[in-house]
């Protein structure tokens, strides 16, 4: 395995259990005794369950789950904000759980940032001084820092806000501040809890659309948690599905729309526009192809029915960028695609 | 069934022998250290001494000056400044002044010791749960227990004086500062602090750089009603030797003078609140942040 393929994060059978003796009921988590049980049992709450996740490095990983489904807790592993019952977490091939206090620290001053649900934001600090927060934790000199800091506070699109109070901002430009704050510490990875899901709807789109336009340029490894599966799809390159704290499910978002793994999945996906979801990559029959019209094989369900219907034959062949052709596409194959797979 | 009629104590021997050997034993203690203690206390009472000296040799127009000053320092507002000023000419024309000077200089010098003492603790009881239980019923005691009890044992080890009577303020009005450090640290925001600790900072870092910026609405709260009790022993710290308008406001009630006490009775209660407009205004523009709220 080449060292781009290696996981920039990987959790390896990672438990978490909340209550008096953790330790003390593992035997009974691990021979399979459920959440509801475990809790009437013993009292003590299971969070996360046996959780193995390869996250790459540059990507966005979405975690999506309903509440209480263990997002939060399993995001604060990965900087060591919780400390795991059992289990591994490795970041660049280095174990978290083997960091002294000394190392943690400069793993959460370097390496990682945070963005989070309720912003955290320093109420007695200027936007500035909240963005420079974690380069003067860093030890960056101030002029350098205050440097830093105006140029992410022009890159979220507030600058003219410098000396303002976050009291004084919305939440969307609350939270504005809160990303600019993890990105001018250059951490590679960015961990995001929920980071737009106070947000109002046409924000959050807002948010969403900075953060991909942020993306296409930083390539960072971004661990994305949301409920929400529209922001999963939107963001996510790989998604992973969280339920009573175990993944259910891990793939792109053509997977999870295409092949649910689960009822419960099915649930999450049956609401969705699969129109604009799905890609005639996901549906083409790879392969050959006789037709000669061609769609590019990114093209959403929503925009490539039209073209399928005025072609003669109504079939093309699905190419790639460079044109090359991948497989095979009919318009009744995708008129199925779009129909919920009950 | 005469047991039921009256409560079955100890018989009057037991008790007074009991008593008797409690008050030998803290003789004893006293004698054995009550000078140590008072050689502890000496540069104390030296400052104490020096501090009033110095407010009383200083030519009053200085001291309205340095008053206004520090009254618009803290408040910023014109109307607590000129208040202040006008209660202090005030207190000067009704023969007051030098009374005035000592009370301000003990209840400087004793919200000087509760801040700096309280503070402290104040912040270490926010720290741990276990030293939270401990201190919590040691303040509840030093606030409600009168305070001529505990001016026993400190007339007994320190005799009568200046010190003494600082202490008895400072056990009186150290309470609040300490509770209400504590509490202002404990309510912080524990997003606020999560995210400090998600980019790295060190313990000293979150109590220098989050908890105590954000706590110093409540600290001042506390610092406050620290001088306000403070102010309100002025009476009871007299009675064991202490200089200021507690001493004539004493002479007032075993003589049935009306006029004089009533006067320095008024005297103690502009100085208060001069001192609680100051530090109100000013904890509140600690505040400023909090303003504008969308
Ligand atoms: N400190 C704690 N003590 C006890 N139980 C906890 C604690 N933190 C979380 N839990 C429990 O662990 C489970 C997972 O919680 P978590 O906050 O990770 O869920 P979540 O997916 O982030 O939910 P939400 O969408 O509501 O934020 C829940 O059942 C929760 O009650
Ligand atoms: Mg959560």
């Amino acid at each position: 395995m080449s060292n781009e393929d290696a996981p920039k994060v990987r959790i390896s059978n990672l438990y978490k259990v909340f209550g008096k003796t953790p330790a003390g009921v593992m035997d009974k988590v691990r021979t399979g005794m459920s959440k509801t049980d475990l809790l009437e049992q013993t009292g003590h709450v299971l969070a996360l369950n046996d959780i193995s996740l390869d996250i790459p490095a540059r990507r966005i990983q979405v975690i999506m789950g309903l509440s209480g489904s263990g997002k939060s807790t399993l995001i604060r592993h990965i900087n060591r904000l919780i400390e795991p019952t059992a289990g591994e977490i490795w970041i660049d091939g280095e174990n978290v759980l083997e960091m002294n206090e000394a190392q943690l620290r400069d793993l959460r001053r370097f390496k990682t940032s945070m963005v989070f649900q309720k912003f955290g934001l320093l109420p007695h600090r200027t936007v500035a001084l909240n963005v420079a927060y974690g380069l003067e934790i860093q030890g960056v000199d101030e002029a350098e820092a205050e440097k830093r800091a105006a140029h992410w506070i022009d890159r979220v699109g507030l600058s003219g806000f410098e000396q303002h109070y976050p009291g004084q901002l919305s939440g969307g430009m609350q939270q504005r501040v809160g990303l600019a704050r993890a990105l001018a510490t250059d951490a590679e990875i960015l961990l995001m809890d929920e980071a737009f899901s106070a947000l109002d709807p046409l924000i959050r789109t807002d948010m969403q659309s900075i953060l991909l336009d942020l993306q296409e340029e930083l390539h960072k490894t971004i661990i994305f948690i949301t409920h929400d599966l529209d922001e999963a799809l939107r963001l996510g390159e790989n998604i992973a599905i969280l339920r009573d704290g175990a993944v259910i499910q891990t793939g792109t978002a053509q997977d999870i729309v295409m092949k649910p793994a689960d009822d419960y999945i099915r649930d999450f996906v049956r609401d969705i526009n699969r129109g604009r979801v799905i890609t005639m990559r996901s549906i083409m029959t790879p392969g050959a192809s006789a037709a000669s019209a061609t769609i590019p094989a990114a093209t959403s369900l929503e925009e490539a029915l039209p073209l399928l219907n005025a072609i003669d034959g109504h079939a093309a062949t699905a190419v790639d960028k460079a044109g090359n052709p991948l497989g095979s596409i009919d318009l009744s194959t995708a008129i199925d695609a779009m129909r919920v797979a009950e | 069934m005469e047991w039921l009629a009256e409560f079955p104590s100890l018989d009057r021997r037991e008790l007074s022998n009991m008593k008797k050997g409690i008050d030998g034993a803290f003789r004893e203690f006293s004698r054995a250290y009550g000078e140590g203690l008072e050689a502890f206390f000496y540069p104390l009472l030296k400052f104490m001494v020096w501090f009033e000296k110095l407010l009383q040799a200083t030519p009053w127009p200085i001291i309205l000056v340095v008053v206004a000053g520090l009254s618009w320092l803290g408040s910023r507002s014109v109307k607590v400044t000129v208040g202040a000023v006008i209660a202090f000419i005030a207190i000067g024309i009704f023969g007051m002044w030098e009374d005035t000077m000592s009370t301000l200089a003990i209840i400087s010098v004793a919200t000087i010791i509760c801040i700096a003492v309280g503070i402290p603790i104040g912040i270490l009881m926010a720290r741990s749960d276990r030293l939270q239980g401990l201190i919590t019923p040691v303040l509840d005691v030093m606030q409600t227990i009168p305070s001529f009890v505990y001016l026993i044992p400190v007339v007994m080890l320190l005799g009568i004086g200046k010190v003494p009577g600082l202490l008895a303020v400072c056990i009186y009005a150290m309470p609040p500062i300490v509770r209400l450090t504590n509490l202002g640290i404990r309510l912080v925001d524990r997003d606020v602090l999560e995210a400090a600790t998600a980019f790295g900072a060190s313990p000293k870092q979150k109590l220098w750089g989050v908890q105590v910026p954000l706590a110093l609405p409540n600290i001042f709260a506390g610092v406050n009603q620290t001088i306000m009790m403070a102010l309100s022993m002025v009476v009871v710290a007299s009675m064991i030797g202490v200089q200021g308008l507690g001493v004539p406001v004493l002479r007032a009630i075993s003589n049935q003078y009306l006029a004089l006490g009533v006067m320095n009775g008024l005297a103690i209660v502009a100085l208060a609140i001069i001192f609680d407009r100051v530090s109100q205004t000013f904890g509140k523009r600690l505040q400023a942040h909090r303003k504008g709220h969308h």
